[in-house]
């Protein structure tokens, strides 16, 4: 039973051709025509159902991190081409084309910023950028981000939203998902927490490496989440997928997920979280920063 | 057991076949052949030799997945000696796609375990066609587990075209096992050998897939997707598979000269499954080696050294910000 009536909305019908072009928006969850304006006041939340639309990485940054605090790391990391791999579209290509499409070098973007009052090692993928698959530099810059933290005895925090591991990059791809579990495996053992942040979707690769191993797991609402996806489950099984399969809501209630959290709570909830997983807040802010000089 | 045979196989098969008749026909009439028997020989093995050097990866694939390639089990029986196999992993159910126990190699105690899969249609959905769950992950931490305590080495052999894609796998977040077993191994201080003995079909393989040492057979691939799953995502087709397999550069030999695999195991010629019995010999003395190795270091050098194995896998550049 619900003590307080929710905010009623009408839905009106719109047919997508009369809808001028960027101004609206079919939310992928509720399927309703949304004001595209609307969307961007509620930081990217669809005001029909909360479902969590992708949001770009500098917003997200705006959102966790306090004014001009952050510093870049490793933004000089570039995707090589191991393989030289050509299908009907070679690598290459899809690198220039997603660099273009999302003015991003590749899907992660790394650094430290201060969280209210907490220094933290922040990573933040983007599924705009080759469906924020996971190859050679974002498993390397990843494995950084936690190397860094490691030295500097911070938190870390990673926004996942990732599709897997990088075909393109063959079995180089696969095995970051070793190196970057290895290097959470040595800050945990420092006693350092990590909290992972799932959004829409986190899927197969990353999933199964540092995206599950976080000593806090929180999902953005209706999130999918999940290692296979559920077309490959079908094929494979035969099964009828289950509704609200592989949601936010879904793995909570299956124990995989310590929280779901609405974006407009996120940053205070991560804030409440370090304060019981990191020394007092004084001692944090008191500490020097940290030198310029890093092991790489 | 029927046997079974790949395209490129058939005119190797069809000139044994002959070798047999011929002997037969011998032996029934009395006539001596000799001399066709050895030139037919020869030409086998000619033959043999001519479609071995020209494999394509797709060829490769095949042969890691050859219905008649010896298997985990075959192995641990061929190799080792007072094998005890142990089950379950304490939480949920015996996941029989994940074999191990103790065992020893030529006397050595060591764990050892692996994907299993069937031979037949009952066996095979046992095993679940050698693709675990995630309790057939939790299984494999919990013995590795078990031999580190003991002080125990760990031999892992791999032939898996994946963890299974299915919905209770999902409610019980293999991603999640795959994901603590890769953590855990990195902080076991014992050796660890790897072995692709068939497929090594991407998280499903790297679950068991952390060592010091990454050995391959030679007709066995590792791959971060299935030449199929590739294919269906960016050809928008199956069927380009063969092309996909070329592309993903998943053969021993490839992965061996990307420096991501240590020691490609050289088998029998005609592949694993024309000479079980020498290809297990020939593993055996790869794994004995590698392990007397290791065992000459140093716990925390084993840890360290495992760590910056797989800390130096990448291949990027830099350039200059903004740029
Ligand atoms: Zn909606």
């Amino acid at each position: 039973m619900r003590l307080f009536d929710r905010k009623k909305y009408t839905s009106i019908k719109v047919r997508k051709k009369d809808l001028p072009s960027g101004l609206w928006v079919k939310c992928p969850d509720c399927n309703e025509i949304v004001y595209k304006h609307e969307i961007d006041e509620g930081k990217g939340v669809c005001p029909k159902c909360a479902f969590h639309f992708q949001i770009s990485s500098q917003e997200r940054l705006a959102l966790l991190i306090n004014a001009d605090t952050f510093q870049e790391w490793d933004a000089d990391l570039a995707s090589a081409d191991p393989l030289q791999f050509t299908g009907q579209v070679s690598y290459a290509a899809k690198l220039v084309e997603n660099r273009k499409k999302s003015a991003l070098k590749d899907a992660v973007l790394c650094g430290q910023g201060q969280m209210g009052p907490f220094t933290v090692a922040l990573g933040i993928m983007n599924f705009n950028f080759l469906g924020g698959s996971m190859g050679s530099v974002v498993g390397e810059k990843i494995t950084r981000l936690f190397e860094r933290a490691l030295a500097d005895r911070l938190p870390v925090i990673i926004v996942c939203a990732t599709g897997g591991a990088r075909m393109y990059e063959g079995l180089f791809s696969l095995m970051q998902m070793a190196k970057t579990s290895a290097a959470v495996a040595r800050h945990g053992q420092a006693g350092l927490p990590f909290i992972s942040v799932l959004t829409h979707p986190s899927t197969a690769g990353v999933m199964a490496s540092f995206a599950t191993l976080g000593d806090i797991i929180m999902a953005e609402p209706k999130a999918l989440i999940g290692f296979a996806g559920p077309r490959v489950i079908k094929e494979t099984t035969r099964e009828d997928i289950p509704k609200g399969f592989q949601r936010s809501e879904f793995v909570l209630k299956h124990g995989l997920i310590d929280m779901i959290v609405q974006r407009k709570d996120m940053t205070s909830t991560l804030i409440c979280l370090l304060g019981y997983m990191t020394p007092s807040a004084e001692a944090n802010a008191q500490r020097p920063t940290p030198n310029a000089e890093r092991p790489m | 057991m029927a046997n079974h045979s790949l395209a490129f196989e058939k005119p190797i098969v069809e000139l044994e076949n002959k070798l047999q008749e011929l002997r037969a026909f011998s032996e029934a009439q009395n006539i001596d052949v000799s001399a066709e028997l050895v030139e037919l020989e020869k030409k086998i093995s000619e033959t043999k030799r001519n479609i071995f050097q020209n494999l394509t990866p797709w060829d490769e694939v095949q042969l890691a997945r050859h219905p008649q390639r010896p298997y985990t089990l075959d192995y641990v029986e061929a190799m080792c000696t007072d094998f005890i196999e142990l089950h379950g992993d304490r939480h949920y159910a015996d996941d029989q796609a994940m074999v191990g126990g103790f065992a020893r190699l030529d006397n050595e105690p060591v764990m050892i375990l692996g994907t299993q899969k069937g031979r037949d249609v009952k066996s095979n959905v046992a095993r679940n066609f050698g693709m675990a769950y995630p309790e057939g992950y939790r299984k494999a931490l919990r013995l590795m587990k078990l031999a580190a305590k003991h002080a125990c080495p760990i031999l892992t052999l791999i032939d898996t075209a994946g963890a299974f894609p299915g919905i209770g796998g999902e409610e019980r977040h293999v991603a999640e096992a795959i994901a603590v077993n890769l953590r855990e191994l990195f902080l076991l201080p014992v050796p660890i050998i790897v072995t692709i003995i068939g497929e090594g079909g991407s998280g499903g393989a790297l679950g068991i897939g952390v060592g010091d040492r990454i050995l391959i057979l030679e007709h066995s691939y590792y791959s971060v997707i299935s030449p199929e799953g590739c294919a269906a995502i960016l050809w928008k087709d199956r069927a380009f598979a063969s092309q996909a397999a070329t592309a993903l550069k998943l053969t021993s030999k490839d992965l061996f000269k990307a420096g991501l695999v240590d020691e490609i195991v050289p088998e029998p010629l005609g592949g694993a499954h024309t000479d079980p019995k020498a290809m297990a010999a020939t593993l055996k003395q790869r794994l004995l080696t590698n392990l007397r190795e290791l065992k000459a270091v140093p716990a925390d050098v084993l840890l360290r050294q495992r760590y910056d194995k797989f800390r130096a896998m990448g291949v990027f550049e830099t350039e200059a910000v903004g740029g």
